[in-house]
């Protein structure tokens, strides 16, 4: 075992929500500072709305109680969802800002790269810049001028390194500035979410270049909300939930915690009396989505089963009834829909309550965000008859990825396809 | 296997020389941490070639703004306060009596509004990056003197004109713009970390070095001020700045005397003060700016 190079012990981050950090006039605290030393200042800050007949600025915690230890060497997948305290995590371990409590303790240098080409000035040109953004990522001119080479190399942009770089397109813009930061070499690599600009070809880029890093012996914190990347690159998974750390295992088991997490309420939409979709003949009650151990879930391993179930009931008999789904995708593109009929053996519903569930097998749908509406109806009687607007989504999540790189598939359906390769007799 | 038992070696060979660092909550007054500051230099090195390299770019005058500015101040005050109102000079031509004056309030000024505006406007990068931010600050003020060293291409020209030339004191002129570098950075300190609370600092600033000018004797002569209120007088450390300078170059009062040492010891207290502050509110910076 190697020895431990981050240990967090106890951290926990308080913000104030909104403006509630500025009270007070300019002058009053100029009048305040010159009479009393600051901590005085800090005790009227914290009287001041008091005053004003609150009970005290509001407050949230970013991060509670955080503890825990990487050993030299580890790749630590961070994962969670927005506002999870992934980013304040970031900010604390790379001393942006500092923890309300708790102590933090690191051996060696530390390189953070928390958002891919800060300061970059658009007038300077791309060498200027690779020399500037260096400086600011801790590199010293030497070890810049040393990798330059390099930088503009993997950042493709040879031939307009000379020239601004607000006349680069976005594209070449966040190579060189991926470039500059990949070559930084600290024993400690800090990552927020960079994957998630530029196109797929570069995305490959980076992750082939992150790889090298993890593979290189130093140890990466990553965040990322790219799950087929944090299974190939990590080897251990942090799971944060509003503020607190839920999970810390491997990154097998903290996708999957991740991916079937707490936020079921969004997995299922409950109408009431009032709002639901109805006729004097029936009534929908909630639609959801279930994983394949029945679990609400609203983002859905693509390997996986799942289900999309209707509830309703019936308020008076009805014969032939059918209910049934249709499916988008994010871009609007239909996907699927089916219904129920001869799931049903007799031909009269009496007046009750029911479920229709349709049942998916895993590989069948790409990764993305899709969303379903529903209908009834009774062909050939004209009543009940309606369909309710795309009401219910759920996400498609591939932790497999696709090759070396784990990319996304092209396309809309993922099936598992059976090949097959064999010699041709020569003829 | 192999590559495992590898890097554990490799590991076990940087083990000696990694440093280690603590992170802990906001610690109130703590030290100065300048040797931190001195290990960024190169940052502070870029990021003040940034400012120059970028002032004067799309701008159809360029450079010539850092002489335009002063010069048209020169031959306004020439006018209305040589010429019509008949303001003192020492017994030096106005013009360059004037312009000796604006030289190091120009520095001043400038550098004075970029260190009070430099958290703000960098505020990308203190939300982003670790360094330490005192950078910023010094940065802002070092660029400024860019645009001294244009304009004093100027004030050399005025003297040949005028066929002034300076006695031994002028060796001292380079104390003179350390002090006033000093106290440009002194109160920005102070004001660019309450910028960062405060946004009121921007709008008091233009008031500010209005405010500043007239109580500092750019247009006219300190001579004017009694004898026995000129160590008041020098409370403002300007007015040490300013008559240094015109003493160094023009030689033709006695030097700014009790005046410029009350001046010294309000910039030393005022940049000292402002260092401590500035490293208090740092720690908070990239959570308010």
């Amino acid at each position: 075992m190697s020895e431990i190079v981050i240990s967090c012990e106890n951290v926990s981050k308080r913000y104030r929500i909104g403006q509630q950090e500025r009270y007070g006039t300019l002058r009053d605290t100029l009048a305040s500072m010159l009479a009393a030393p600051v901590r005085r200042l800090r005790s009227t800050v914290e009287r001041a709305p008091a005053q004003n007949g609150h009970r005290g600025p509001s407050t949230f915690w970013a991060l509670n109680d955080v503890s825990f230890e990487v050993r030299r060497g580890e790749v630590v997948g961070i994962i969670g969802h927005n506002g999870a305290g992934k980013s304040t995590l970031l900010k604390i371990l790379s001393r942006i800002t500092r923890p309300t409590s708790g102590s933090i303790e690191l051996h060696g240098r530390v390189g953070s790269l928390l958002e891919v080409g800060t300061g970059f000035h658009p007038e300077l040109s791309g060498r200027e810049n690779i020399f500037l953004n260096g400086a600011m990522l801790g590199m010293k001119q030497a070890e810049i001028k040393r990798k330059f080479d390099e930088i503009v190399a993997f950042a493709d942009v040879e031939k307009f390194i000379d020239t601004p770089v607000k006349r680069y397109s976005s594209g070449m813009y966040v190579r060189l500035a991926f470039g500059v930061a990949a070559h930084l070499e600290p024993e400690i690599l800090i990552v927020d979410e960079v994957l998630a600009v530029g196109d797929a070809q570069f995305q490959r880029k980076c992750l082939g270049k992150m790889n090298d890093v993890a593979k290189s012996g130093r140890t990466v914190l990553f965040v990322s909300h790219n799950m087929a990347a944090l299974r190939s690159l990590c080897n251990r998974g942090l799971v944060l939930d509003k503020g607190n750390l839920i999970l810390d295992t491997d990154t097998e088991t903290a996708v999957r915690e991740y991916l079937s997490d707490d936020s079921a309420m969004e997995a299922q939409v409950v109408w009431n009396e009032t709002d639901a979709p109805s006729t004097p003949e029936i009534r929908f009650l909630k639609a959801y989505i279930l994983d394949e151990e029945g679990q609400y879930a609203p983002v859905i391993d693509c390997r996986k089963d799942f289900s999309i179930a209707l509830e309703y009931e019936v308020l008076e008999p009805i014969s032939g009834l059918r209910i049934g789904f249709f499916m988008r995708n994010a871009e609007g593109v239909g996907m699927c829909g089916s219904n129920d009929p001869e799931a049903w053996a007799n031909l009269t519903r009496e007046p009750h309550r029911y479920v229709s569930r349709c049942d998916f097998p895993g590989y069948t749908l790409n990764a993305g965000k899709y969303s379903v509406f529903f209908g009834a109806d009774a062909p050939p009687n004209t009543h009940p008859s309606f369909v309710t607007p795309y009401c219910l989504s759920f996400t498609i999540e591939d932790v497999e990825g696709h090759g070396p790189f784990k990319d996304k598939l092209p396309g809309v359906v993922r099936p598992k396809l059976k090949w097959d390769v064999r010699q041709l007799s020569q003829s | 296997m192999e590559s495992k038992l590898e890097i554990v070696s490799q590991g076990d060979a940087l083990n000696h020389k990694l440093p280690t660092l603590m992170i802990g909550p906001a610690e109130g007054w703590t030290s100065l941490g300048l040797k931190e500051v001195w290990e960024y230099r190169e940052l502070l090195y870029f990021l003040t070639w940034r400012d120059i390299k970028v002032r004067y770019k799309q701008t159809a005058l360029g450079a010539a703004w850092a002489i335009i500015q002063p010069v048209f101040m020169m031959i306004v005050f020439s006018l209305f306060f040589g010429k019509l109102a008949g303001v003192k000079s020492d017994g030096v031509p106005y013009p360059i009596f004037t312009f000796c004056a604006l030289l190091p309030w120009q520095l001043f000024a400038q550098a004075l509004t970029s260190s009070s505006n430099s958290l703000v406007s960098n505020e990308q990068l203190i939300t982003k990056v670790y360094f330490p931010r005192l950078i910023v600050p010094i940065s802002a003020v070092m660029s400024g003197l860019v645009d001294f060293i244009i304009s004093f291409a100027v004030l050399l020209a005025l003297m040949a004109y005028y066929r002034v030339v300076p006695g031994v004191a002028v060796l001292s002129l380079p104390f003179f713009i350390v002090l006033a570098v000093m106290t440009a950075l002194g109160v920005g300190l102070w004001l660019s970390a309450l910028n960062v609370q405060y946004r009121d600092v921007r709008y008091t600033l233009n008031f500010l070095t209005q405010f500043w000018l007239f109580a500092t004797p750019v247009a006219y002569s300190s001579t004017i001020v009694p004898e026995r209120w000129r160590p008041l007088y020098g409370l403002n450390p300007m007015v040490g700045v300013v008559e240094g300078f015109r003493w160094a170059l023009l030689g033709k009062t006695d030097g700014p005397g009790m005046m410029l040492w009350v001046s010294v010891g309000v910039v030393i207290l005022i940049l000292i003060g402002g260092l401590f502050y500035f490293r208090r509110m740092e720690q908070t910076f990239a959570d308010i700016v």
